[in-house]
Parts: C-alpha cells; structure tokens; sequence
C-alpha cells in the first residue's frame, strides 16, 4: 500500500514537471508564461524583415506575448492550414478575391464583435478597403496597408520628346506614346511609349476599371460588362495602340522587357517611357535605380470625370477560426491595422499605403512627392476595387480570356463576344449557386 | 472409424467429408496467406488509388469549396461540363491536338534513337547516356531552360536563327508554336522511352534476322517484318502509356504558360494571365480541373472534370488495346 502511493506521488511529481517543463518551452525566451502568437504573411525577403521590425516593437511593448512570424505563405497554404484545423493566431493573404470563401466559410472569424467592444468605426478606413475586407456583411478580415495603381512616367524621355506634363485622357496617352515610341532599325520596338497589352507586367483589367467607371455586374448581379460602355470605350482605345505598334511586334518586345521584380524591369531600364504600376514600385527604383528620374500622376482615364481614381487592392488580415489565442490575436490585428504609428512604419518600410485615412496623413511618413500621388489616388471616393463573387476572380479570369484574343486581333465582333463573356459569367455564378455583387 | 457416428450415409462418406473440410481450410489458409502477402499493395491502392477515387466520384456530386461543408447538387456539375462551360471543348481539343502531335512522334524519336544506338560501332553506353539524361531533369527545371533558348528577344535559338538571316518564331509566346514547343521539351525529355525500346530491341532474336538475310531481306524489310512484330508489345505500351501521360499533361504547360507571360498576378490578388497563355492555346484539361479545383475554389466541379478524365482514360486505352489485338504479337517466335 505504502509502495503504490509512493508510486503515485512519483508519477504526480512527474507529470507536473512536464506540464511545466511543456509551458515553459512554449514561453518566449526572456519573457515568462508569455503567449507565442504565430502569424502568417506573403511577404519575404527585404519586405518580411519589414513587417518583422513593426512586430518587434509590438512583442518589446507587450510583456505577455510573443509574436512569431512565418513569410512566404500563399493560399493554397492557408486553406490547407484551415481544413487542417492546425492555424496559426493571425494570418493575412495577398489574394483579397478570396475573402469570399474566408468570411462565409467561417474559416477566419467574424471580427465585427471585437471592432464593436473596442469602439472602433469601420469608417476609418477608405470604402474600397472595407469592401474587399468582408463578404455578405460578413467582416472576417481587416486591411493591412493597400496596393493603389498609378501612372509612371520617365521624365528624361519625356523632356527628350518635348513633353512637358503626364497625359490625362486615352487620347492624350496614345499620343504621347506615339512620341515617345523609338523603332529599331528593323522596324522593331527598342523604346515602348506605353504598353497597352492586358497581362504585361501590372497591365490587368482591373486595373482601368476605375479609369472608365465600368460596372462588372447589374445591381441582380448580372454580369454587366456587354451592356457598359465604359469597357468598349477601354478595349477600342486599346487595340488602337496596339495596333500602332503591331501586336506580334509588342509581344517579342515584351519577351525581351525585363523580369518585373529586378533590376532589369523595362521602365527602370529606360526601355518603357509610361506604364501603370502600384506603389511599391517607388521603393523599387530607390534601391534599384535611385538615377531615374521619373515622376508619378493618376493614371489617363477614358471618362474625364473619373480622373484622378484608382484601382485599390492589398493585403488583408485575419483570425482563423483554429487558432488558439484569440484575444491577444486580436490585439495585435488592432495594432497592425488600426496603429497610426506602426501603419506608418511598415508603409516606411515597404513603401505600400497606409490603409486608415488618418495614417495617410501621418507625419511619420517620410516625404516622398512620388508616393504622395498614391495616398491621394487611395482617399479618392472614385478608386475602387474589383467584386468579391462566389467564384472568387474566375469572372475577371473570364473577362481576361475574351480579352486575350481580342488584343491579338482575332474577334472580330466585339459586342457579340463581349455578350458571350457575359454569359459565360453567369453560367459560373449559376454554377457556384451565388450571385455577383455590385463595388460600392 | 467405428466410433464416428453412423447417419445413413455409407462408411465411406465419413473421410471425404473430413477430406473437404481439410481441403477447404487449407484454402482458407493459402488464401488468408496470399492476402498477408498482398496487403501492402493492397493497403496501398485502397488508401492512395481506391479511397481518392471513391471520394472523388462522391463530391463530383456536390458544391464544394473546400472550407464549407459539401453542398449536394446532384447532375449539376454534370451538367454543366457538358452543355455550358465554355473553356472544356477548347481545352479538350487543346489536349487531343497535342497527343496526336506528341505521342507519335514520341514513339518514332524514341525507337529511332534506340536504333541507332543499336547500331553503333562504338561509344554506345556514352550515346545511351547523353540520350538518357534529360529524363532526369525535374520537369520545371526543364521547361524553365527550354522557356529560356526559345526566349524570342533574347534566347540563343533565335539569336542563332537570326544569324543565318531566319527569323525565328515567337515560340511559347505564340499560340501557333507554343503546343510545338512543348512537343519540342516532350521529344528532348525521351530517355525512358528510348531505354525501354532499346531493351526490346536487343531482344530481338538474333537468328530470326539471319533468316531473313538468308532470305534475300534487306534493312527496312528486316525492321519491317523481324523488329517491329517482335517489339509491338514495346510499341502498344508506349502508346498507351503516351496518351495516358498526354491526357495528364500539367506541370510543363503550366510552368510554360506563366513563365513566357512573364509575370502571374497582379499585387499578389488578380491574375492578369489568360488561362493557357498565349490566347489559351496550352489550356489543357488538367491545367482547366487545376484552376476550378484549387484557384476557383470550386472543387466539386472539379471532381467531375476527374471523373470524366479517368472514364476518357480507361476507354482510350480499351480502345488502343482492343484495335491492336491483330498487329501486336506476344512471346510466339521463342
């Protein structure tokens, strides 16, 4: 008897050390019984080691936690993770289209309790963030800086042409670039004015939508793409130009342009005189060509009273549902979402737009008139983003396919094809048993 | 004997009872043995192939996004596949160009090759590797190099072509060459094939091509009338294991696509890229099931899109084997 309690005792005392021995591994060094909390990102390299500065001061002024942050994740990552059941504490995805399929999945959760008993108003941040940031009035996500795309010029070729200030409108675009346009003795392209073709480096549709105040869908959340002028008035303009350079020609121009995220891009070269592009591209050519001298504007629109809007997009952030420390994981979302100071730190760092109104105005952001234009282009009411549908970006993919063809010439009918792309949207939101939803 | 209870059967039924019952427990035992044997294939095809396949044909019935619960919606996607996804005949006829593009010239460059191989005075085991080692490069690395030569600003093949005064084609970046091109990495990449032709081909006994010089043959009668019936068994497997592969065809039209289009997405959250880059000419059926299933999120419609492949799959292949039964020989001339 005497013998089995001694045993008892034994196996007690041992189980309370690897309890103990368990809490004590999962502490932060230096920091007793402090939660770790994991957080996923996209980014890498000099961007992560970024956002890992403005997490340090978070961990340096929060005693009971520890953050931990894993860059490099993808989707595909997320979603495995969250059918897995095995999330981290906070994670954020580059992909806002899928916030679709995060929010009405329940896999990242409902954040709208927590704004609430914290007194936070979604109207601090600008309407496009909060509308690619929920699904269904579901808020299962908060923006974590924005992507705003703009117009940049060389102003080197610009003065060499006799131009004096960036184009405003389509026509003005094509005329420049016609100027600005150096042909090889061959005949092919050695200097491009401005590429028009979708799916060059940032050249996607999304990205003029705003420029002719297009809608994608009726308010039934039909798709409306045929039955808006706004997208033929965009996609004649640019066979136009295309068809000024010769679309084989552009394309074997393209092949020799440069990979996008190096030294070698096309516009830091000299080989691109205009292009549209998001922000990040300032931090870009600082430290791969500071020599360049270029300047930044909205980018030309096709509808003059659109001038000066954007597309918008960015990095959204969460909570999934599996992980563990959801209050202290939300703390932290509010710090890197809501903190004037670390919004303006990490745009420092990464050169992305703060994504509150009063971070773009925040006098810890360092000066830079080129990146000026984008904070402007990013509080303008007529910037938007694209529609979160039930099937994701698969109706812009679709939009894009038609597209491709249409660039290189082969549709001859654009109406009818546009019509075609119409229905072909629809069928996939039939399919998916959803609906498309219309921008605010 | 006597002690066994007698119940009108005659003495002699008593041991051939006993017998069967032997007989039949011995093959339960040869059986519960050939099983004990069996059962790691077994544990295997039914975890890795039997499994898959159940759950795959399961939610071909069902709206499935992989995060919320599957949703039943039975013909529908069904449905859909056949009568109103406009991207599945393009993509089906993108796939059935490319094997008959690609596999019978993968037959004739890998028995050609293994051949001359055959034939050579000296240096056949440096010739049989050179010829094999591309099968072992991984299949992006590959297709990153090939997108890379054929580059047509700035790839050695054009640069080379230009040269001799020939422009060279816009390759991956052109729907009429891109399919060619990818042919081209297929034809590069043939070392398996070559090696089991070559196999077959040494194979051939040697007396059966001494028949036939005696018998005044010369060398395309004895390719014609000795090698090929003797190596047609080669021949219908790397057919069908061809036009399997072609049906499967993913990773290097894939990576093909989004590389020569230079860049995938735009700010990490919308793809710029058509499907099939240049102007869907390398959207495959796997690379379409690819995007539905893990960028659409629409995983249902996905498992449909497998299920008709695997049908396609398996009556390609009855087809192949039941139209070759009168020109394929087996084992007759040992």
């Amino acid at each position: 008897m005497r013998r089995t309690a001694a045993i008892v005792v034994a196996l007690a005392v041992l189980a309370a050390m690897a309890a103990l021995g368990a809490v004590s591994s999962s502490a932060a060094p230096g920091k007793a019984h402090a939660t770790t909390l994991t957080v996923w990102v996209g980014w890498s390299a000099r961007e992560l080691s970024e956002f890992k500065k403005v997490t340090a001061e978070y961990d340096a002024k929060s005693p009971n936690v520890s953050v931990k942050v894993v860059g490099g994740i993808n989707d595909d990552k997320i979603i495995a993770a969250l059918r897995s059941g095995n999330a981290p504490d906070v994670v954020s995805s580059f992909t806002s289209s899928n916030v679709g399929i995060y929010c009405s999945s329940g896999g990242w959760i409902d954040l709208a309790p927590y704004l609430k008993k914290d007194g936070i108003s979604t109207s601090i941040f600008p309407a496009a963030t909060m509308y690619y940031t929920q699904f269904k009035g579901t808020r299962c996500a908060l923006p974590l800086l924005a992507d705003v795309y703009g117009f940049y010029y060389n102003k080197a070729l610009f003065k060499k042409a006799g131009l004096t200030a960036p184009p405003k409108t389509f026509a003005e675009l094509t005329a420049y670039a016609k100027k600005l346009t150096i042909r090889k003795g061959d005949g092919s392209l050695d200097v491009v004015g401005f590429d028009p073709v979708f799916g060059f480096y940032q050249n996607g549709i999304g990205g003029y939508q705003p420029l002719v105040g297009a809608k994608y869908f009726d308010p039934s959340g039909k798709s409306a793409i045929s039955r808006d002028p706004g997208w033929k008035t965009l996609l004649n303009w640019q066979r136009g130009l295309i068809d000024y350079y010769g679309y084989d020609k552009l394309v074997k121009w393209q092949t020799g342009a440069g990979d996008e995220f190096s030294a070698s891009h096309a516009f830091e070269r000299g080989k691109l005189a205009m292009m549209m592009d998001g922000e990040w591209r300032v931090a870009f050519l600082a430290a791969e060509h500071p020599e360049l001298k270029y300047g930044t504007a909205p980018m030309p629109v096709g509808l003059r009273s659109q001038y000066g809007s954007g597309y918008i997009n960015g990095t959204i952030i969460g909570i999934p549902k599996a992980g563990k420390n959801r209050d202290e994981a939300w703390k932290l979302v509010k710090y890197l979402t809501t903190s004037n100071h670390a919004l303006a730190s990490f745009s420092n760092g990464i050169r992305n737009v703060p994504s509150t109104v009063s971070s773009t105005k925040s006098k810890e952001l360092k000066p830079d008139a080129n990146f000026a234009t984008f904070g402007k282009l990013f509080v303008n009411p007529k910037s938007s983003t694209i529609p979160i549908t039930a099937i994701g970006a698969d109706h812009l993919q679709t939009f894009q396919d038609f597209i491709a063809k249409w660039q290189a010439g082969k549709v001859k009918d654009l109406q009818g094809g546009l019509v075609e792309v119409d229905k072909q949207i629809d069928a996939k939101l039939k399919q998916a048993g959803g609906g498309g939803n219309s921008v605010p | 004997m006597s002690s066994l209870p007698v119940t009108g059967a005659g003495p002699a039924a008593v041991p051939a009872v006993d017998r069967r019952r032997a007989r039949r427990r011995a093959g339960w035992r040869r059986r519960l043995t050939v099983l004990a044997f069996l059962s790691p294939w077994l544990a295997g095809f039914a975890i890795f192939f039997g499994y898959p396949l159940v759950m795959t044909t399961y939610l071909s019935f069902f709206h499935y996004d992989l995060l919320n619960p599957p949703r039943w919606v039975g013909l529908a996607n069904y449905r859909y596949l056949f009568g109103q996804d406009a991207q599945i005949w393009p993509a089906v006829e993108n796939t059935l160009v490319f094997i008959a593009m690609s596999v019978p010239l993968q037959v004739l460059f890998a028995f050609g090759i293994a051949v001359l191989i055959t034939r050579a005075k000296a240096g056949v085991g440096v010739f049989r590797t050179v010829f094999y080692l591309p099968a072992l490069v991984p299949p992006v690395a590959a297709t990153l190099g090939f997108v890379y030569l054929l580059n047509p600003a700035t790839g050695p093949v054009n640069t080379i072509l230009g040269w001799l005064g020939i422009e060279g084609p816009l390759w991956f970046n052109d729907p009429s060459w891109s399919k060619p091109s990818l042919v081209m990495l297929g034809l590069w990449g043939i070392g398996n094939t070559m090696i089991i032709f070559l196999a077959a081909v040494l194979d051939v006994p040697r007396h059966l091509y001494e028949s036939a010089e005696l018998d005044g043959a010369g060398g395309w009668r004895r390719l014609r009338y000795v090698t090929l019936p003797t190596i047609s068994p080669v021949l219908l497997f790397a057919v069908v294991l061809g036009v399997i592969q072609g049906l499967q065809y993913f990773t290097q039209a894939f990576v093909a696509a989004n590389v020569a289009a230079g860049q995938a997405s735009q700010g990490g959250a919308v793809s710029t890229l058509e499907l099939g880059y240049p102007e869907g000419s390398t959207l495959f059926y796997p690379v379409l099931l690819y995007y539905h299933g893990f960028r659409f999120f629409n995983m249902g419609y996905a498992s449909a899109m497998a299920v008709l492949l695997l049908v396609v799959a398996f009556a390609a292949t009855s087809l192949i084997i039941r139209g070759s039964r009168r020109r394929v020989h087996y084992g007759t001339t040992r």
